[in-house]
């Protein structure tokens, strides 16, 4: 293997891209921003499942990382669906304002 | 060009998944070309959970490993099958007068929660972790829309959308997790992983613990369990009180099986890692889960947070991580299955159209009124107490005792104290139901099916209290 | 037990620091005059035409999910074409099996009319 980008980039690469996903799930109060942030969240976890398929030699990473983009398309069908159903009967998607329940 | 030699396929140990996802097929295919009337659709979907329960039977000689390791049938997996297939059966029987009443035609319902079952299933079954995430996934996205599935109702609307979203942070987490023991061991197979675990010192390695870490909060996240319970409470009272019911059952049955099997079956040697973290979790689940609980007015709810503390006791069935551990986590799961399913059977009953009636004060005097349904709602409240000589009691019982053969004396004790706050809020229902003078009208039109349900659950509950052994004994064989 | 986690603390940390750090250098150090160009959705030159900002038809909505969701099955195709001839009769069996429960999601949309644009 003559590659010189050591296995330890790609785990902080994806770390930082997960714990931004992280953070804007957290800090933002947009629906679809959210929403984002976690298929940010899991195209960290992509990444490194590849990183460590490519260093270990290995090939179940790869239909991993298949397998989690398909569930990331059903998921962002289903949620914009739940969005599109919200935005229905109350025009917004601010997160605040979802608060007939208290959270 | 060397040809790729075809794997083994076992299609008979897969036989209940197959059968229940052309049933589920079928199903969709069907409401098509039905209009308004719905019984032809819920009689194909019976029928279909009905078959899947007896081709989990298809194998003998347990355990069978198939599919290169990653599915298996064994005792574990074909009870949960069957608890499966039970709860879904029950939630489907309870929807039939509920959705008239409230006007939800929409035959996906019932098609969503069979593919639903078969996520649990392959859950249940499964010992590859990108197995396990699909099961996890299929699961969760049936519930995410059949939580919102009163669509115009805007509380469903928002359940739904905070399911989702924490739903599907946590599946980030829990994806994340998966990928870090995935590069420390190499391999996704349960199995090897413990393999590797016993031969090898990965105990050490930081991608291993950040990966068990990152599993527990990905799995407390989809079982609800404190810190990560905020979604519970919304999503319990905002969804549809049948789907609610499903949810507290079988889909987390399902997460319990794989969470045992990830952890007990395949980790055991690395308990000292995560063993303290759960104990954690699961005294905070009990106690955070009861007190939640007691604060609470609206019916839903207070189950919703009672179901939290219920995570507590059965976290313990998985850090006992025995055998006992196991066949105690699916008696409870069963018990826990007839409680439910009754307390909220009787919530439909006397809840109304568009949400009404779901107060706790709703409930007071309903004695005078209708005593037989005030009797259930206390038998089914007290069972989830755990009240002797209920199935609640012998469930919590079996699991206790299997946590004290390890010796978790500390754990246990602190269980049982949150056993005794717990009946201060069941009973607190059970008090305004039989002290207080009635407030309204009870309108209440006993739909068939819903008292059927409420019936099966009464003879489950009391039945299980009564004489555990032979489903006891059927566990531990 | 605890200073076993101390890699993975250090790990995380990082991480976090980065991303916080990055977020913040951007707030401090990024240009912040403003000028009108630079309010326009495309600073590419060409001025627009209409206002970005109009709603469109919600139809576009399910096409667009439609289409996300069996675009992204295809993505099974890939290995499968590349390998199709060293997968023999086998492979072949197994995606048609794929493709029929695909259809029959394609059946369902059909018929429920998700393709029908009025």
């Amino acid at each position: 293997m003559e590659s010189t980008v050591p296995l330890s980039h790609y785990l902080v690469l994806s770390t930082t891209l997960f714990v931004i996903g992280v953070l804007g799930v957290l800090v933002r109060r947009n629906a679809i921003v959210v929403f984002m942030c976690i298929e940010i969240m899991l195209n960290a976890v992509n990444i490194s499942l590849i990183a460590f398929d490519r260093y270990m030699n290995l090939h179940t990473g790869q239909v991993f990382s298949f397998m989690v983009m398909c569930v990331a398309a059903a998921e962002v069908s289903v949620g914009l669906a739940i969005i599109i159903s919200i935005f229905r009967n109350k025009p917004t998607v601010n997160l605040d304002e979802f608060n007939i329940m208290k959270w | 060009m060397e040809h790729i030699p075809s794997p083994t396929v076992d299609l008979v140990s897969l036989a209940p998944v197959l059968v229940l996802s052309v049933f589920a097929m079928m199903v969709l295919l069907v409401d098509l070309y039905v209009k308004r009337d719905k019984t032809l659709v819920i009689f194909i979907s019976l029928v279909g959970l009905l078959m899947t329960a007896i081709s989990a039977f298809a194998k003998f000689d347990l355990p069978v490993h198939s599919f290169n390791d990653s599915y298996v049938v064994d005792e574990l997996s074909v009870f949960f099958i069957m608890i499966f297939t039970l709860s879904s059966a029950l939630a489907i029987l309870l929807s039939i007068d509920y959705n008239k009443r409230e006007g939800i035609r929409m035959g996906e319902y019932y098609s969503l929660i069979l593919l639903c079952t078969v996520g649990m299933i392959l859950l249940a079954s499964s010992t590859d972790m990108i197995m396990i995430f699909l099961g996890i996934e299929i699961v969760s996205i049936c519930l995410y829309v059949l939580a919102g599935i009163r669509r115009s109702d805007p509380k469903s609307n928002e359940a739904a959308l905070k399911y989702f979203l924490l739903g599907a942070f946590a599946t980030g987490f829990l994806l994340y997790g998966m990928t870090l023991v995935y590069g420390a061991t190499g391999t996704t197979k349960l199995g090897l992983i413990a393999e590797l675990i016993r031969e090898e010192q990965i105990a050490s390695k930081p991608l291993m613990l950040m990966g068990i870490v990152l599993l527990i909060i990905g799995f407390g996240f989809k079982v609800a369990s404190v810190p990560f319970h905020m979604w519970a409470p919304d999503v319990y009272h905002g969804a549809p009180t049948p789907v609610t019911a499903f949810m507290a059952v079988g889909p987390k049955a399902a997460a319990f099986a794989a969470f045992f099997r990830v952890f007990a079956e395949a980790m055991p040697v690395l308990s000292p890692s995560w063993e303290s973290l759960l104990c954690i979790v699961a005294v905070l689940s009990m106690f955070i889960g009861n007190v939640g609980a007691i604060m609470q007015t609206n019916i839903k709810r207070l189950l919703a947070y009672s179901s939290v503390s219920h995570v507590g006791y059965i976290l313990i069935a998985v850090i006992a991580k025995n055998s006992l551990g196991s066949s105690s986590l699916v008696f409870y799961m069963l018990a826990y299955a007839f409680m439910i399913f009754g307390a909220f059977g009787i919530v439909i009953l006397i809840g109304r159209k568009e949400n009404e009636m779901l107060e706790i004060a709703d409930y007071s005097g309903l004695a005078y009124k209708h005593p037989l349904m005030a009797i259930s709602m206390s038998v089914f409240l007290l069972s989830l107490g755990g009240m002797p000589p209920l199935a609640g009691f012998v469930a919590k019982f079996y699991i206790f005792s299997a946590a004290i053969k390890e010796g978790f004396v500390t754990l246990v004790v602190l269980a049982v104290l949150n056993s005794v706050i717990s009946f201060y809020y069941y009973l607190k229902v059970i008090v305004y139901m039989y002290m207080k003078e009635p407030e309204g009208e009870f309108q209440i039109s006993l739909a068939p099916m819903t008292v059927f349900v409420v019936v099966i659950a009464m003879v489950g509950t009391a039945g299980l209290g009564i004489f555990p052994d032979p489903i006891l004994y059927f566990t531990q064989h | 037990m605890l200073e076993q986690y101390i890699g993975a603390g250090i790990m995380l940390l990082v991480a976090t620091a980065i991303a916080c750090g990055m977020v913040l250098l951007t707030s401090i150090l990024g240009p912040k005059h403003q000028f009108p160009d630079k309010m326009e959705p495309f600073e590419c030159g060409e001025s627009q035409l209409v206002s970005p900002r109009q709603r469109f038809s919600v139809k576009f909505y399910l096409v667009a999910v439609l289409f996300v969701l069996f675009d992204i099955e295809a993505v099974f195709f890939f290995p499968w074409a590349i390998l199709f001839q060293r997968l023999g009769v086998f492979g072949l069996v197994e995606m048609f099996l794929f493709i029929l429960i695909l259809g029959v999601g394609l059946a369902y949309v059909w018929i429920r009319g998700g393709l029908d644009w009025e």
